[in-house]
């Protein structure tokens, strides 16, 4: 081994997370903020460093880990078939693939599948869940560590429009939210073992959301889980509730946290922050005119930033809530955008990809490139490229092939 | 060449008897990990154990791949996960070290009936990555297959054929689809193929295709206001007197009779009573079986639900106006010989929504496969 080799080997070993790696959805903080460089603000044709087809369909983002990125998906007439696939960032070559049977309902909206959370990593293994509730736990190299059929488990934990929330994992916990109409819960599950640690009954109503976890300095870690009732942190170790906002949320789009206030769709949006010591949080600023779509909010800059639906891209004053503009984005929109360099990439449902820069008076689109690909879900950054998963595909924009 | 020729009867041989051995003949240290595989059950049971065992049968060799598939049987839903995970990692591994596997052995295995449907199925999958032009030709034997999956791939390669022949010889293509609706057991396919049929002309009825239940007793309403009476019990729950004259929500309701003329066997409460919110109805049937037998009731409904049969509670289900499809819940029940009672609660909540107007359910009984049990009266 020579000096570089061990630096290198040395690196890896102190950083079992690499500092840009995309671990959930929304990125390594669950804000959708990259500290990726490199990034192209053109977004072009010659962009395109690779596009490999994928075996199923899918909303959930692609997972980068160093060279390797994850990425699930869901086949079959039923979407009963779950896949999870591992891809070489560098050339998109497939180093592995695992496929499980449904044990759970398969049954979706048209619009999503099985596919439809975002895996989590805590850079040791991959934490899949679908639809079906199935959740699956392989480390990097593809060996299977648990596999866990909460909807076989718990029968009528489902949802006939499909199951969406994306998992964390946090403290050695996995942390999954299993909420819908009927047998609705949230459970801590052991990230060793996939036995939960704790199970938490939850409100009975269907919920789309994906828990966040939120960290403190010097507080215990906390994970924030959003639904019509409202935001309830729980311990993840223990799935107490250290305290909740019954003021209501919406059961789509997800909070985001922005230097440690919570910024929640609720009817419009509202944002509080915690308070030390674990008690309720104190309201800080409520907006109506601020309206998430499908879209979870994302804070870039000091600029809150929302998008529709029909693609309408609203900045306002993350301080206090005043809205500064608004941008008319092509398409229809339900991926949320995602950040680097200051700068928004926004992929329509038809496969826009749209680079605004948000920091003018006025909202800029610096270049759009045309994928034309059905896009649903949120896409990815990490080495110097954006990740865009369609409903058939796995793009990479950007970044250095492979020669 | 003679001798390559024995060599490989001769493996030929040896792999059909181990496969005949099933997970005996698998090495004991491999066939211990293989049971604590199997022993995986709800709750995460048994995975950590697992865990280690994984790995060993990960590494299992090509020669022992049919071997591992055959232990596949009586494996649970969580267990054959762990299974084909392990194998399917092996196969990769020993590809790349450029093992083969024995594409006669896995034929074995695939034609063998008495393997599990899932077993049976990833065999399939495993050939078609070792030669694809022979899956396909080995399709046609799996129309009347117990695997669901292989079942629908040969219609599917049935359908097809249909379709290259709609334009030359339409009355062929007809022959073919018809064979198709035959043998297909589900749902989607058997809508396409009754969709092709409609545009070359022929009507499919659709009602006996799937076999609806569709004469039924039917009374209400009751109160179901604030969603409370999904969880309460009523009369028809207690004691089933189809004479009985009953308090309901808003006076005293009787049984009537109810027979659906709808294609797809639905039940409507909304035009068989009145359009109501906040209610509950019930419907009950008499299903004659020749035999005792096991089945599946097959349910669909977007409104509150539950079924008992011979006065057993099945299942429910209080999720309103998600979706509905055909087949939606399936449910394993045992009829008995002769006369068997069929009971649906169904409630209706109060959105006032326009997609929260159904209150409506469809059922039918069917065996594991989807075939259609008819009522023998």
């Amino acid at each position: 081994m020579n000096f570089t080799t061990f630096v290198a080997a040395m690196l890896v070993a102190i950083a079992p997370l690499g500092a840009a790696d995309w671990t959930q959805f929304r990125g390594p903080n669950g804000d959708g903020l990259s500290s990726e460089t490199g990034v192209p603000v053109r977004m072009e044709s010659s962009s395109l460093t690779w596009s490999i087809a994928l075996p199923g369909r899918g909303l959930s983002s692609p997972l980068i880990l160093g060279d390797k990125v994850f990425v699930t998906a869901g086949s079959g007439a039923r979407q009963d078939r779950l896949h999870v696939l591992c891809y070489r960032v560098s050339d998109g070559a497939l180093l592995w693939e695992r496929q499980f049977w449904a044990t759970g309902r398969t049954m979706t909206h048209e619009k999503i599948g099985a596919a439809t959370p975002t895996p989590a990593s805590d850079g040791k293994a991959i934490y899949a869940i679908f639809s079906s509730n199935d959740c699956v736990a392989l480390d990097l190299d593809g060996r299977l560590l648990w596999f866990r059929g909460l909807g076989r488990d718990y029968p009528n934990a489902s949802n006939s429009l499909g199951m969406s929330s994306s998992l964390v994992v946090v403290d050695g916990v996995v942390v999954a939210m299993v909420e819908n109409d009927s047998e609705s819960f949230t459970a801590g599950l052991d990230a060793r073992t996939g036995v939960n640690r704790w199970k938490l009954d939850r409100p009975k109503k269907a919920n789309w959301t994906s828990p966040v976890v939120f960290k403190s300095p010097g507080q215990p870690n906390r994970v924030l889980l959003q639904s019509a009732l409202g935001v309830t942190a729980v311990d993840p170790t223990t799935g107490k509730i250290a305290w909740d906002i019954t003021e209501g949320a919406s059961t789509v789009p997800s909070l985001v946290v922005n230097q440690g206030k919570l910024v929640i769709p609720a009817n419009g949006i509202t944002v509080v922050e915690p308070v030390p010591g674990g008690s309720k949080p104190k309201s800080v600023w409520h907006s109506a005119q601020l309206r998430p779509g499908t879209a979870s909010p994302v804070v870039v800059g000091g600029r809150l930033l929302t998008l529709n639906d029909g693609g309408i891209l609203t900045c306002a004053d993350a301080q206090d809530g005043k809205r500064l503009w608004q941008l008319r984005l092509k398409g229809s929109f339900s991926a949320t955008p995602v950040v680097a360099g200051g700068h928004l990439y926004c992929v329509s449902e038809d496969g826009r990809v749209q680079v605004v820069d948000p920091s003018k008076a006025e909202g800029v689109v610096v270049s759009e490139l045309a994928l034309e690909q059905t896009v649903i879900g949120t896409p990815s950054i990490a080495a110097g490229s954006l990740f865009v998963r369609s409903d058939s595909r796995l793009v990479r924009l950007g970044g250095t092939a492979l020669r | 060449m003679a001798r390559v020729y024995s060599v490989l009867a001769a493996s030929w041989m040896l792999g059909a008897v181990a496969i005949d051995a099933g997970a005996a003949a698998l090495p004991r240290k491999l066939a211990s990990s293989v049971e604590r595989l199997k022993a995986v059950g709800p709750e995460g049971q048994g995975n950590a154990a697992a865990q280690a065992a994984w790995n060993e049968v990960a590494k299992a060799k090509a020669s022992q791949i049919p071997e591992l598939l055959v232990a596949m049987d009586g494996a649970n839903d969580y267990a054959l996960n762990w299974m084909r995970a392990a194998i399917e990692t092996a196969v990769q591994r020993e590809s790349a070290a450029g093992a083969k596997l024995s594409l006669k052995s896995l034929e074995v295995l695939l034609r063998d009936t008495q393997h599990h449907p899932r077993a049976r199925r990833l065999a399939f999958e495993l050939i078609q990555k070792l030669d694809a032009s022979r899956a396909q030709a080995l399709l046609p034997e799996f129309l009347q297959d117990p695997g669901s999956e292989l079942r629908r791939e040969a219609v599917a390669q049935l359908m097809t054929r249909a379709a290259g022949q709609t334009n030359a010889a339409k009355a062929t293509a007809v022959t073919t689809y018809r064979q198709a609706l035959g043998f297909s057991r589900e749902a989607d396919q058997i809508e396409d193929i009754a969709k092709r049929l409609l545009d070359l002309g022929d009507k499919v009825d659709l009602a006996k295709t799937f076999g609806w239940v569709s004469k039924w007793q039917l009374i209400g309403p009751f109160d179901n206001a604030g969603e409370v009476g999904f969880a309460k019990v009523y009369p028809p729950e207690e004691r089933l007197d189809l004479t009985a004259e009953l308090a309901g929500k808003s006076g005293s309701v009787k049984w009537f009779p109810y027979e659906t003329r709808s294609e797809y066997g639905l039940v409507d409460f909304n035009q068989a009573i009145s359009s109501l919110k906040g209610v509950a109805g019930y419907a009950t049937a008499e299903f004659w079986s020749d035999s005792a037998r096991s089945a599946q009731v097959r349910l669909a409904c977007k409104n509150g639900w539950k079924i008992w049969v011979n006065g057993t509670l099945v299942f429910g289900r209080d999720e309103y106006h998600r979706s509905a499809e055909i087949d939606q819940y399936r449910m394993p029940v045992s009829l008995k010989a002769g006369k068997n009672i069929l009971l649906v609660k169904c409630t209706q909540n109060e959105q006032t929504q326009d997609w929260t107007k159904e209150w409506e359910f469809q059922l039918r009984v069917t065996d594991e496969q989807g075939t259609p049990i008819v009522s023998r009266r």
